[in-house]
């Protein structure tokens, strides 16, 4: 295998149904429930997808969800601000973790 | 992710692109000419404009411009024919010589004459004269405006297109265009910029409508959300950029068999700048007579036969892709 992740992989996403069709079907008709019009937009779940997919740094998602966005009309300054987003909340995540760090430290020292 | 039902149901050898003759016959279906309601116009190739997903590759260099002989030809055929719509397109129909011939002339032998409009010829400052004849004639106009965002606009116009496309949304707004109640009728023609398929056109709508009212107080009837047709310098886009076999493949994937029904091919007769005839302007693109013989808009008695086939190629897939095309 010369690489773990190839494109042609993705739209065959359908076939992990194919050992397990009743878990398969549910899970496919929840995900494609997940993404329809509801109180968020199309547009607005594809953008939030395509944010989580950078967090989990999943290749097929982020290139799923970047023709996604683009195809429910949102545009290169809104996913990349979108990435910022996930961005932000992955270095905050860190930062403020950095709290027990102070606590732990101020209890230990003098 | 993709999971609909059409990805879920092929295998990977189907990957590749079927030809759109044989997934007709496939499905049991027939693609054939019902009562010619409309009479499409190409009035030639010449565009201000060099956009990255016209499938005719109008610009400014090319030479192809209906004449007034061909013109007056249209315009005869037009008053022995009466159809219910006269759709008028290019390139940029306002550069050509005849446009106001034909718009004079047209708009008296069909209840409804529309023309799409780049909106930056429109408003260039050449032809003020003309968009009081379209609010005298009550001619329609649909506008391509591809998306709110400049950047992404400009990348598929041109540079400065996007703010010359709000200035002249608001100019014809200001006359009356796009108000409910005026007669005066204002659609949106958004096609994406780039190698994937259109935002569904209800979503579209609400989004442009609360936009461009919120930021730039405009105000229009309807939108039309179009694919792009892999023709002309769309293609080679396509191709330079190695996206060519994947955006035909998205296509093909969303053939939809009951948008069949209600292709605009069936009930359009398309002329060319040069006289000819065809299904469609994406066969004009393509060069698929009707009927698959070269007949002059001159020859023609009356509509197109009921019941004759229409000229199909693998471009076909775009208006069969999701709800169809109008």
């Amino acid at each position: 295998m010369e690489t773990y992740y190839r494109p042609e992989d993705l739209p065959r996403f359908p076939d992990m149904g194919q050992k397990a069709p009743e878990l398969g079907k549910k899970f496919f008709e929840y995900y494609n429930a997940v993404f329809a019009e509801g109180a968020l937009t199309e547009r607005e779940k594809a953008l939030i997808a395509l944010s989580v997919a950078h967090a989990v740094q999943c290749p097929y998602c982020i290139h799923a969800f970047t023709q996604t966005c683009l195809e429910k009309g949102s545009n290169l300054d809104e996913m990349t601000e979108a990435v910022h987003v996930v961005t932000a909340i992955r270095g905050g995540a860190s930062l403020v973790h950095g709290v027990q760090m102070l606590n732990i430290a101020q209890k230990l020292s003098m | 992710m993709n999971t609909d039902c059409a990805l879920q149901e092929k295998g990977e050898s189907e990957r590749t692109l079927e030809p759109f003759r044989r997934i007709l016959l496939r499905h049991g279906l027939t693609l054939e000419r019902r009562k010619t309601t409309t009479l499409q116009i190409n009035v030639g190739l010449l565009c201000n404009q060099i956009c990255r997903h016209c499938h005719v590759s109008a610009g400014p260099g090319r030479k192809e411009n209906m004449d007034s002989e061909t013109a007056d030809a249209v315009i005869a055929y037009a008053g022995r024919t009466r159809f219910e719509t006269v759709d008028i397109t290019g390139g940029a129909p306002e550069l050509n010589p005849n446009f106001v011939k034909l718009i004079e002339e047209i708009s008296c032998l069909t209840p409804r004459l529309m023309f799409r409009s780049n909106l930056s010829a429109l408003t260039d400052g050449k032809r003020d004269d003309l968009t009081g004849l379209l609010k005298a004639r009550r001619v329609a106009i649909v506008a391509s405006f591809p998306s709110l965002n400049e950047s992404q606009a400009d990348s598929q116009r041109g540079d400065g297109i996007f703010r010359k496309s709000i200035a002249a949304l608001q100019k014809l707004n200001s006359l009356g265009y796009g108000h409910q109640g005026t007669g005066l009728e204002l659609d949106l023609a958004c096609n994406p910029a780039g190698a994937f398929l259109p935002a569904p056109q209800d979503q579209t709508t609400k989004r442009f409508r609360e936009v461009l009212m919120k930021r730039w107080g405009i105000v229009f009837n309807n939108l039309f959300a179009f694919a792009n047709v892999p023709l002309g310098r769309f293609r080679i886009w396509l191709e330079e950029k190695g996206n060519l076999e994947s955006y035909l493949s998205s296509l093909a994937s969303g053939f939809n068999a009951c948008a069949i029904d209600g292709l605009m091919c069936r009930t359009t007769v398309s002329v060319s700048w040069d006289g000819y005839l065809y299904d469609c302007d994406f066969n004009l693109a393509g060069g698929l007579h009707m009927g698959k013989r070269k007949t002059h808009v001159s020859e023609m008695k009356g509509q197109p036969p009921e019941g004759s086939p229409i000229a199909v190629g693998d471009h076909c897939y775009t208006c069969t892709a999701g709800a169809g095309f109008t």
